[in-house]
């Protein structure tokens, strides 16, 4: 039976479970918090106007969702919620390689010639990950931790099925379509393996009770995604290789530099604005 | 004595009760299920209140609103609002009442005992037909999908299960 904590304070008490809390926190936000900027700079980009609709719903309940997370860690005595967002260093973010790479080539203002393809096989690939971690969560020692996955679950069902939908007519419909999802899928493959790299203090965040290993986590995914990419009727992408850089140690991209400076912009200019 | 005991954490449901939701103005936070709970100590009251989606950006407004509301009460010096994680918001909240208004407003109610199984069957709230059809489950704000009658032609909202 692992411990329980029930308040901040009680998990402030145990200094090794509150570090490794901490870490994880970290990694939870970080993904949400890029995942949602990159959703962000389709708008006004998708395929059409319902999409945009829908693609600004997700983005703004997954902001949420990294808010919730910010808030937490304020609440664990980490500093403000906006300025853990906003303020730190680029090698302070512990988000997974996946949720940092571009939406295509080109940028927002200029002439963005984005993948719409990459974006569904991205979107759902993180949204079937962050399903899994959240059906772990849900029964977190620590409780604060359990209530937030409960209530995000309810929302994400939502974005997972969405992107499904994607998925169901364009893998049913033009060979055009399902080259490039194949495709994108391919890509997304390159990062996939990041989402379950715990970062460097993984012993301390299973000996916890915080996850399963990176290798359970592995497993549960793939096999989740070999099953409805089947389903799809599209080709499996193969066995995941490692990831180069590590996110969750700190490791990323110009790209990502270049995300976190656009989306800090207006705090940084304006501290006192909400977000 | 019971009653004077209760009279004030009363009339600050009373006041609750006058304080709607920004973005569907025809139904208030009490029938939206949104009041966890009222406590009055002294004269200060705090009311605990369930955001519906987390990343709703009318909590602010919610929480400046309600504190105007009971501050209207001589008895009350201070207000806190606090946001709750634990319940959990859900479209079962939602009070009979609520529903019916969220209706006269032309938004369907959510489904009751609703399960989060894809596609949700819904009522058009115009003309009651069950032929009806999901266009987007993303609808203007979070908390809402969007419909199409089949019977009546009327586009409509829907507040999404959760």
């Amino acid at each position: 039976m692992t411990k329980q904590y029930n308040t901040p304070e009680e998990a402030k008490q145990d200094q090794q479970f509150c570090e490794a809390l901490v870490e994880l926190m970290y990694q939870l936000a970080d993904d949400d918090l890029m995942m949602s900027h990159r959703g962000s700079e389709w708008l006004g980009l998708c395929p059409h106007i319902e999409e945009d609709v829908a693609f600004s719903s997700i983005t703004q309940d997954t902001m949420g969702h990294a808010a919730m997370y910010y808030q937490m860690l304020e609440e664990l005595g980490m500093g403000k919620a906006d300025d853990l967002a906003h303020l730190r260093q680029p090698q302070e973010y512990k988000s997974a390689i996946l949720v940092e790479r571009v939406n295509g080539e080109g940028d927002y203002m200029e002439n963005p010639d984005y993948d719409w393809g990459y974006a569904i096989a991205r979107n759902y690939t993180y949204e079937t990950f962050k399903k899994i971690r959240l059906d772990v969560l849900e029964a977190s020692p620590y409780a604060p931790l359990a209530d937030a996955a409960k209530k995000i679950k309810r929302e994400q069902f939502y974005h997972l099925y969405h992107w499904g939908v994607w998925l169901n007519q364009l893998s049913d419909s033009t060979d055009v379509a399902q080259t490039r999802l194949n495709a994108a899928f391919a890509k997304t493959w390159e990062d996939v393996d990041s989402l379950f790299d715990l970062g460097p203090k993984a012993d301390a965040l299973v000996q916890a009770g915080l996850v399963p290993s990176g290798d359970e986590l592995r497993t549960t995914f793939l096999n989740t995604m070999k099953e409805k990419l089947a389903g799809y009727n599209l080709a499996w992408p193969g066995e995941p290789t490692p990831v180069g850089e590590s996110g969750r140690d700190g490791l990323h991209s110009e790209a990502f530099v270049d995300a976190l400076a656009q989306l800090s912009e207006v705090y940084k200019l304006a501290p006192q604005a909400n977000w | 004595m019971q009653e004077t005991f209760n009279s004030l954490e009363q009339k600050v449901w009373d006041k609750l009760q006058q304080v709607t939701d920004p973005e569907i103005t025809s139904v208030s936070l009490v029938e939206m299920g949104m009041i966890d709970g009222v406590q009055v100590d002294g004269e200060i009251a705090t009311v605990r209140l369930i955001p519906t989606f987390v990343g709703c950006p009318a909590l602010t407004m919610m929480e400046s609103d309600i504190t105007k509301a009971v501050s209207e009460l001589e008895e009350i010096a201070e207000v806190n609002v606090i946001f709750t994680k634990n319940p959990i918001w859900t479209s079962d909240r939602i009070t009979a009442e609520g529903r019916e208004k969220l209706k006269e407003v032309g938004i369907a109610p959510p489904p009751l005992e609703a399960k989060q199984e894809g596609v949700w069957e819904i009522e058009c709230p115009y003309c009651g037909s069950p032929r009806t059809v999901l266009d987007n489950i993303f609808g203007p704000t979070a908390c809402r999908s969007i419909f199409y009658c089949s019977t009546c032609k009327n586009p409509f909202e829907a507040i999404k299960p959760v």
